[in-house]
């Protein structure tokens, strides 16, 4: 068994006006250790996965099992990373890096200390006690991206994280993504409709339809383009072929 | 700011600042004294009825007479110490209803239209009903100080939890957090603004009910001495009291815009 699996998912949202479907029959895998990226136009039920993985909603039928359990509410296995950073205001940094772990019940010195660490790493050890309107967006994102990790999740889940950043820091902010979470073996779930950021980022790529979300294809990013960093993958000749040919595909199903 | 051009312009900006602040406190401290010289003439030479709005001179000479037989002191602090007791209760119970509200999704459907109607009755109306219930003391007094902004301070602080960023919650709930957790770490916070402005609008609003209290039952405070005042025909009484009304609710928002810097940071 895999180490995520969902299994014939379907997702009804319902409205006063209508029922509308997703997702529908969604079924894939991921394995241990692997970057997986979810692409597709906008409004195929990307991020309803990821909501629902999460744990936040539950699918309207199928299953989804991490590590051969079901998941029906939110785990601390699953760690979720928000398109925009959502810091909390009156906070400082470190306040944010410990809540994860202070909701959870785990705040030790040991925690504290690996979390500390971790902002360290990240370059932010300076500004642990700022509030977040002092940092800019990219050292935000860097912030959230501690707060996520802080409770050592196995499952990493990220919803256009990059997406609200300008281009030079969001190609800074994947090249550190990327190498974090190879360094410490994370397994993690990318949302996104930038195909660029797709290839340079994933070992694979579910490409999947308009409403309602629908399995379209997956591509399997070649072993090579896979163990360049994502800038570098971006300026691989291969690269070009490989977005002409998600394109297409991305193209014929508009 | 290294170049003594820019040093010189900067310098020349702040003096600008300086001088549109001293020119808007003299204007201030113009109408202030234009005012009360201005009633003192009027008063004095009867240009207006002196007995109806009396004149500062004559308010003076009786605040010192009132301060130095020690009753305006007792007046004075009777009403204050009712009218801050209104203002925490009401602001702290409206406080805890909104949490309530938030708390349970159904019940604050139900208590909708309960909540339109409330808002919507004149709180001081219910006084009569107040005094007899709780008996014609401190009590009624300030439980209608805390009735006239229960209400709307529920409303409000509902309607801001209600609009507290979602993907706040969110983060909170996709670290497994609990309803508890989600509102003191996220929803309680992020209202803090709302609330305090609501402490605000609360200051002006536990004066009114204090007063109207006072005026209805009670043998001490100000609100008993602009009745008293009015009875016996003494407008220099009345008159005292407003003073001392604007002197203390001015004090009391004061320090709450001072709680505001305090709490909101960021």
């Amino acid at each position: 068994m895999s180490f995520l699996h969902l299994d014939a998912i379907t997702h009804v949202y319902f409205t006063k006006e209508s029922a509308k479907v997703a997702i529908s029959d969604l079924t894939f895998h991921i394995d241990e250790g692997e970057f997986v990226s979810l692409l597709g136009p906008s409004g195929c039920g990307k991020s309803t996965v990821l909501s629902l993985i999460s744990g936040l909603q539950s699918p309207t039928s199928g299953t989804i099992t991490l590590q051969n359990k079901a998941i029906t509410a939110p785990t601390e296995q699953v760690g979720y990373m928000l398109q925009q950073d959502y810091l909390f205001p009156w906070k400082t940094i470190e306040e944010n890096c410990l809540l994860g772990l202070k909701l959870t019940d785990q705040i030790t010195t040991e925690n504290k200390e690996k979390t500390l660490g971790f902002l360290e790493e990240m370059g932010l050890g300076d500004v642990k006690n700022a509030y977040p309107n002092q940092l800019s967006g990219g050292m935000r994102q860097r912030v959230a991206l501690v707060r996520t990790l802080a409770t050592q999740p196995d499952l990493l889940l990220l919803d256009e994280p990059f997406s609200a950043l300008d281009y030079q820091t969001k190609l800074k902010l994947e090249n550190l993504v990327s190498s974090i979470l190879k360094t410490r073996k994370k397994t993690a779930l990318l949302v996104t409709h930038d195909i660029g950021e797709a290839i340079a980022m994933s070992d694979r790529v579910i490409l999947l339809s308009k409403r309602p979300g629908k399995l379209a294809k997956i591509f399997e990013i070649p072993e090579h383009l896979r163990e360049l960093t994502p800038f570098e993958a971006r300026n691989n000749p291969d690269f070009g072929n490989h977005f002409q040919s998600i394109w297409e595909e991305l193209e014929s199903h508009e | 700011m290294n170049s003594p051009q820019l040093k010189k312009q900067h310098a020349h900006y702040l003096n600008e600042l300086k001088i549109e602040k001293r020119i808007v406190f003299t204007w201030q401290l113009f109408i202030l004294i234009a005012f009360f010289s201005l009633w003192e003439l009027a008063g004095r030479l009867s240009w207006v009825d002196p007995l109806l709005f009396s004149y500062p001179s004559k308010i003076g000479e009786l605040f010192l007479i009132k301060l130095l037989d020690g009753s305006l002191v007792v007046h004075t602090t009777v009403t204050l110490l009712e009218t801050v007791a209104g203002f925490i209760l009401g602001t702290a119970l409206g406080t805890l209803f909104a949490a309530g509200l938030w708390w349970s999704q159904k019940a604050s459907k139900i208590a909708d239209p309960y909540l339109v109607v409330l808002n919507s009755m004149p709180k001081v109306a219910l006084g009569p009903i107040i005094i007899v219930a709780l008996g014609p003391g401190y009590l009624s007094i300030i439980a209608m100080g805390a009735s006239i902004s229960i209400i709307i301070t529920t409303l409000v602080v509902y309607h801001a939890f209600h609009t507290v960023e979602p993907n706040f919650v969110k983060v909170i709930r996709s670290f497994g957090g609990n309803k508890k957790q989600t509102f003191l770490e996220a929803i309680l916070p992020a209202s803090f603004p709302a609330i305090i402005s609501t402490l605000k609008v609360n200051v002006g609003l536990s004066w009114v009910g204090v007063i109207v209290g006072e005026f209805l039952v009670s043998k001490k405070g100000l609100g008993y001495m602009i009745i008293y005042g009015f009875q016996v025909f003494n407008f220099t009484l009345v008159l005292l009291s407003l003073v001392m009304i604007a002197i203390f609710s001015s004090i009391m928002y004061v320090i709450v815009e001072w709680i505001e810097r305090k709490l909101i940071r960021n």
